[in-house]
């Protein structure tokens, strides 16, 4: 299963290095959606430094509805699906193999979009520590479900707007519980709730997540 | 009777079409089965479900000893097929998809250069993206990593189309040289004046059904597989 | 349904696949074309009955200081948003049992199928009934209140799973999508309870936990709430009987048409 996972995600990412399209679309978007978020809200007032993390995760999680459709376009070419199904890897390890592709894809545009909240937004940096482990257990559920769900959307027509529909819902307690940990670390917005507990919801959600997708992966590949 | 194939009023669905309606097919080791017919006669469905990528949803079906209708995952890394679509990521190069679809198959690296330059596909054509390939020269990478997977049944879909003249001999030696050495190999055609010289025996699939299935070659039931191919037109 | 193809000379070898495109249908039984039947009439007058007198007892409830008339919506709205967990809680066991191999039968992802599509129309009535109670208290139509948002999360959830239901596929790919869905659909409902009650603590106005219980609230206003959720109950149960059975009427109808198509598909083969 590992091995299978660290072939798929090595193809998909030497993919992604080879036609650019996360480089030169996915991040460039990213990005845009924060400069939009500043012509939404007034940049003077402080409102952008304040809401700077909730509009950080929003910036990420439209980005990984990308990032995810993009995995899926990969392997809708003609015969692919045939192939994967053919080809004796073990479903497990192409679903944590797509997963992982997605999970390092989402780290360096979090980084690229971290460095754009310093700049345009004028946060002050802190609690590294903090934000790496919210970052890595919010990234981890995100790519997980966003797998998942772009699995199960696939192979039927409308799919581009089947996917956004299940997955924004899904992964709302993501979107909440990684802003609200970002904020404590950041030290911006009212500790109501130990940011312990908020990385444990990612923590959980992530597990259910990924064990979903190991299990159920192999019966979604066989739809016809 | 080593039979590789053995299907009885097996029918398969496409959503609610029945594309397959009742088939009757027995296909013995080491041949090589043309199944002509029209188009939409069903023939790629037929490759399909042998293939355990189309469920069977009755009669009864058996590839390579694993029932099709109770396991029809086991068979999938034992048959290769070659289908309308080469199955090639447009932006890895035809050594990387190479590499990739046989690794996913367990293959040895070692074959990789060998099957490569089987079809021309050595030098330079191999470093150059799939998207970049012409129809033909994707057909050659497909069949490439057919050669490299080895399987024992090989399904190939109207694998004549496409590839010019210097790739159908390369096709026909290869199929010779694997049913010689005990593989088994149904082409599908709706051509089949080049697929029948190569084949040892032919039917006519239509409607979902063999309507006309060519006289079984005696020689071949229950006998171990032949140095030489057999011909009949 | 075998075949029964004496006026054709078709379809005479081959058995034609009893059930095939519905894996384990009970399409053997004796087809009913309606889908009424004692049970239906049964839960369908106790339902009207139930609710008739929920609204005979809600009308009648005193108009309270605080919300006046509003607080007769507790008449209504406790059953109606009951009603949408049980809706949720029968999906997810009917797509559990669809994916547990034994008990695998097109009857319940039928079932899942019927009790999200009346599921979500009662988590719509939960949104627009706590939207109307909270209005006189919170002055506006909205607030981020955590039941509320949950509601609203689920509602989008389900839609997405009812949306999913109708992209076209085979009967057991649907089937097997969907009850994947409906599973993880579940499984969030906890994250997002959890998230969206801590998000919200220090926000948390007024929720139906302090409108409802005992202290300033008599014992009229406790029965009328008893009796919508037993009168919600009843109506959806009620509305799944039918909604199964028109399921499966289609089921059946489809069937049907596959010893159509097979005989059809085979007489391609006869020369034009």
């Amino acid at each position: 299963m590992w091995r299978d996972a660290l072939l798929v995600a090595g193809k998909d990412l030497r993919i992604e290095a080879r036609s650019r399209v996360a480089t030169n679309q996915v991040a460039p978007f990213a990005v845009l959606v924060l400069v939009l978020f500043a012509f939404a809200l007034d940049p003077d007032r402080g409102l952008l430094t304040r809401a700077a993390a909730g509009l950080f995760w929003v910036a990420v999680l439209f980005s990984a509805l990308l990032a995810v459709q993009r995995a899926q376009t990969v392997e809708s070419g003609e015969g692919t699906g045939d192939a994967l199904r053919l080809s004796g890897l073990d479903p497990a390890g192409i679903f944590l193999g797509k997963a992982g592709a997605v999970v390092v894809q989402l780290f360096a545009l979090e980084l690229l979009l971290g460095a754009g909240v310093v700049v345009l937004y004028g946060v002050d940096p802190a609690g590294y520590a903090a934000l790496g482990a919210t970052a890595v257990a919010a990234t981890l559920g995100l790519a997980a479900a966003g797998t998942l769900y772009g699995a199960l959307a696939t192979g039927s027509r409308g799919r581009e707007t089947l996917l956004p529909l299940l997955l924004l819902p899904a992964v709302a307690p993501v979107l909440i519980a990684a802003t609200r940990a970002s904020e404590a670390a950041l030290g911006i917005g009212g500790l109501d709730v130990a940011p312990g507990d908020w990385l444990a919801l990612l923590g959980v959600f992530a597990v259910v997540y990924v064990a979903f997708g190991v299990v159920a992966f192999g019966p979604l590949m066989e739809e016809e | 009777m080593d039979a590789v194939v053995r299907l009885r009023s097996a029918v398969c669905l496409l959503g609610r079409f029945p594309a397959l309606a009742g088939v009757d097919l027995v296909v013995a080791r080491g041949e090589t089965l043309l199944v002509a017919g029209a188009n939409g006669a069903g023939k790629t469905t037929l490759l399909r479900a042998l293939a355990g990528l189309v469920p069977v949803v009755a009669g009864e079906a058996s590839v390579l000893g694993y029932d099709l209708r109770r396991d029809r995952r086991g068979v999938r890394c034992r048959v290769g097929v070659l289908g309308h679509g080469p199955a090639l990521y447009d932006d890895l190069t035809v050594a990387d998809n190479l590499r990739f679809w046989s690794r996913a198959g367990g293959a040895p690296a070692a074959v990789l250069s060998g099957a490569l330059a089987r079809f021309g596909l050595d030098g330079r054509l191999a470093d150059v993206p799939a998207a970049r390939l012409s129809a033909g020269q994707r057909r050659r990478t497909a069949l490439a990593i057919l050669v490299a997977r080895a399987p024992e049944l090989w399904l190939l879909d109207e694998p004549h189309a496409g590839l010019d003249a210097a790739g159908r001999n390369v096709l026909d030696d290869l199929v010779r040289e694997v049913t010689a050495a005990g593989a088994t190999v149904v082409l599908a055609s709706h051509e089949p004046d080049r697929a029948a010289a190569l084949a040892s025996r032919t039917v006519l699939l239509a409607g979902g059904r063999i309507t006309e299935a060519g006289p079984f070659p005696a020689g071949l039931v229950g006998e171990p597989p032949r140095a030489e191919p057999v011909h009949v037109a | 349904m075998t075949t029964e193809t004496s006026t054709t000379d078709m379809a005479t070898t081959a058995p034609v696949p009893a059930g095939t495109a519905t894996a384990g249908a009970d399409v053997s039984e004796p087809v009913e074309r309606s889908t009424s039947g004692p049970l239906a009439l049964s839960l369908g007058l106790a339902a009207v009955l139930a609710l008739g007198a929920t609204v005979a007892l809600g009308l009648t409830l005193p108009a309270t200081v605080e919300q006046g008339a509003y607080s007769r919506l507790i008449a209504i709205h406790p059953g109606v948003a009951w009603a949408s967990y049980i809706a949720v809680a029968v999906t997810a066991l009917a797509s559990a049992l669809w994916l547990w191999p034994r008990t695998r039968s097109a009857r319940w992802d039928r079932t899942a199928g019927a009790s999200a599509e009346i599921g979500v129309v009662f988590t719509a009535l939960t949104l627009a009934t706590g939207s109307i109670w909270g209005r006189p208290t919170w002055g506006v139509w909205w607030v981020w209140d955590a039941r509320l948002t949950l509601s609203a999360l689920m509602l989008a959830l389900y839609l997405g799973y009812l949306a999913l239901r109708r992209v076209p596929a085979s009967p057991d790919a649907r089937a097997r999508r969907s009850a994947v869905t409906a599973l993880l659909a579940v499984a969030v409902v906890p994250l997002n309870h959890f998230a969206v009650t801590w998000w919200r603590t220090l926000h948390q106005g007024r929720s139906l936990a302090q409108l409802d219980p005992g202290n300033d609230v008599d014992g009229a206003f406790i029965a009328a709430m008893l009796l919508g959720l037993l009168a919600m109950t009843l109506v959806y149960a009620w509305l799944l009987v039918h909604r199964v059975r028109v399921a499966r009427l289609e089921d059946e109808a489809e069937d049907a048409m596959l010893a159509l198509a097979i005989a059809e598909r085979r007489r391609e083969a006869a020369p034009a």
